[in-house]
């Protein structure tokens, strides 16, 4: 990897840090609406999956897909403005927090229901297979997803096909407030992948290069014709499941030793302690960011609301 | 002309369409090694393989869904419901993926999808398998749902609906696939949401679809032999609903009675009376009728059956009454 390809990396993570922290406090104040779903924690997750596809690859996820839209490359300023519901935002302000989607950045969406995106995300592959493409489906999704039908139809359907998809769980370990142990029949959430004879592998969530290697070797797999390959990251997010979160499930000390472990924070060490980056380095990345979350801010709330006429827009192709 | 069975319009439209465009593929249950539960995709597997006819494992949500998903990257899926009773396991994937995607990632989606479904009572096969839910699934917007009474139509519709960029469900009666009527020979498409007049009539405008149609058509016939000229207006579609020829029809004869096999309650026939109260008020001479299935699930029993779906003799009576 080149030193530049180290600092997008960090940059990724960063922005949508970033960005989330703000998305924060814009909610509280008012300003965006509905629920916010931060992935504050999970970002290495996303980036180091998002690294390793081609262009040709579609990535389609959960409501909680803010961190997949910057990492996909959809400007933050648009994607701030579809969180302020403005006329300029990715889905032209109809989708919001949950619903964002590029099909230029071949980026099939953000999907509120949960687990009701695989069924789909099998779809996707299967078009690909049909048409003899290269691209693969990358399809994530919460512990929370697997507990439903939708997930198994998927999985099985999969494998039957033989589709060019690849599943990724991200095991945040809640499902809203319900545990894993309390929610599901196997911890280890890879284990149900056993059970359609899926491939699989289980790996550390919260450090980025991890996630980008697992991933470049598990969509070379899937693209090379041998069928669906499952992968677990493990992972944790620090903010509530959505802003209206109590949080009384959890401890705040389980919360402060996850986040002694943060994806940020392991990586930063990394590129220092291996002297990939210097501190300076670092801090360039930081202020980029900075500039462009100052941006996206100034965009959004500078940027009109949809016309009325938009109402009735779209909801057909064919009037 | 040639005179053919409802099966044979639907299965040829299918063949020609997947004849004409290499993107129309079939996936659902018993498609393709079987031929089709009710035979409507028989010969298709041998013929165009088992890349384009899809059997699937007994998963609607994942056939509705991967079809949602095959639509996105530009193919045109045909997928098919054994049954629009076995549609609920799909409830999610057609009311609230395919319905609403275009619309709510502001129009960059696009579902050119068909989900063929069999519906209608009257074959004893209890409450779970004989519904006609139809109205349901009218009642969401972003989703077209059309349901052809005659084979010319279901040839037309359905390849219009194929041909379609949205997502249509395309509705069909188990009992109507033995129907036999004149249907073109070339390659005619019949567009989707336009309602039409299939008998013409001063009397008493009757509004129907579907099955019904052919049980009013029968009421009709009975009624004229007594002089009484029924006209009757086939929806065809029920999203979007074309109200034009019901209410210029209605507009004429001043007296009207809605025919439907689903239930009565929030149904069809709701929908239509209320448009034509509100859209045409002045011309009405009788209070609006509505015939529909009793409030039962459907029973097993031949007999009870028969009792809770709608009769010709049902339909001869509520026509008097308005006259």
């Amino acid at each position: 990897m080149e030193k530049q390809e180290y600092l997008d990396l960090y940059y990724q993570m960063v922005l949508i840090r970033r960005l989330e922290e703000e998305a924060a406090q814009l909610y509280q104040q008012g300003k965006i609406g509905g629920f916010l779903h931060l992935y504050i924690g999970q970002e290495a997750v996303s980036t180091g999956l998002i690294s390793a596809r081609r262009p040709e690859d579609r990535v389609i996820t959960a409501y909680r897909d803010h961190g997949v839209a910057l990492d996909v490359g959809i400007p933050a300023k648009k994607v701030m403005a579809e969180l302020l519901g403005k006329a300029t935002g990715v889905s032209k302000g109809k989708g919001g927090s949950m619903h964002m989607a590029d099909v230029e950045k071949n980026f099939w969406g953000g999907h509120a229901v949960v687990g009701a995106h695989l069924p789909i995300a099998a779809g996707l592959a299967l078009g690909d297979q049909y048409q003899n493409n290269e691209g693969i489906t990358i399809c994530m999704f919460g512990d929370g997803a697997t507990n439903i039908g939708y997930f198994h139809e998927a999985l099985n359907l999969s494998k039957v096909w033989n589709l060019p998809v690849l599943w990724v769980c991200e095991n945040n370990k809640y499902g809203m407030g319900t545990s894993v142990e309390r929610a599901s029949a196997v911890a280890e959430i890879r284990q149900k992948a056993e059970g359609y004879n899926i491939p699989n592998s289980r790996i550390d969530g919260m450090n980025v290069i991890t996630v980008r290697e697992a991933a470049q070797e598990a969509i070379e797999k899937v693209r090379s014709g041998e069928g669906p390959y499952f992968l677990e990251a493990v992972t944790y997010r620090y903010r509530g499941h959505s802003m209206g979160d109590p949080e009384r499930y959890r401890q705040s000390e389980e919360i402060k030793e996850w986040q002694e472990n943060d994806p940020i924070g392991i990586y930063h060490k990394y590129l220092t302690d291996e002297e990939i980056a210097t501190e300076e380095d670092l801090e360039q990345v930081n202020n980029r960011v900075e500039n462009e979350i100052e941006e996206a801010i100034q965009f959004a709330e500078s940027s009109p609301d949809p016309e009325p006429e938009a109402l009735f827009e779209n909801v057909y192709v064919e009037e | 002309m040639a005179r053919i069975t409802m099966r044979e319009a639907i299965s040829q439209a299918l063949w020609e369409e997947m004849e004409r465009d290499q993107k129309v593929f079939i996936l659902g249950e018993e498609v393709g090694v079987w031929g089709g539960t009710y035979a409507v995709t028989k010969g298709f597997y041998d013929h165009f393989g088992a890349d384009r006819v899809r059997d699937t494992p007994i998963s609607e949500a994942a056939i509705v869904g991967a079809g949602i998903g095959a639509a996105l990257t530009g193919l045109r899926p045909v997928a098919e419901l054994m049954t629009i009773n076995f549609a609920f396991s799909a409830f999610e994937h057609i009311v609230n993926e395919a319905a609403k995607l275009h619309y709510m990632f502001g129009g960059q989606f696009k579902i050119p999808l068909v989900i063929r479904a069999v519906g209608g009572g009257g074959r004893q096969l209890g409450a779970t398998h004989s519904q006609t839910p139809d109205a349901i699934f009218a009642h969401f917007p972003g989703l077209k749902v059309v349901s052809p009474g005659t084979p010319e139509d279901a040839k037309g519709m359905l390849k219009s609906a194929i041909r379609s960029d949205d997502p249509i469900l395309f509705i069909e009666n188990a009992t109507l696939y033995q129907v036999r009527s004149e249907v073109p020979e070339d390659d005619y498409t019949i567009p989707i949401g336009k309602s039409k007049v299939q008998r013409e009539g001063s009397d008493v405008t009757i509004v129907t679809y579907s099955k019904m149609l052919e049980v009013s058509t029968k009421a009709a016939d009975q009624l004229a032999d007594e002089g009484i000229q029924v006209e009757i207006v086939d929806l065809r579609s029920l999203r979007p609903l074309d109200m034009e020829p019901a209410l210029a029809s209605f507009r004429k004869t001043n007296r009207a009675v809605i025919v439907e096999e689903g239930w009565r309650s929030y149904g069809v026939g709701s929908e239509v009376a209320s448009r034509l109260y509100e859209q045409a008020f002045d011309y009405v001479d009788a209070p609006i009728k509505r015939i529909a299935q009793k409030e039962v699930p459907l029973p097993y029993n031949r007999n009870l059956e028969q009792m809770a779906l709608p009769q010709v003799d049902d339909v001869i009576k509520a026509v008097k009454e308005v006259l």
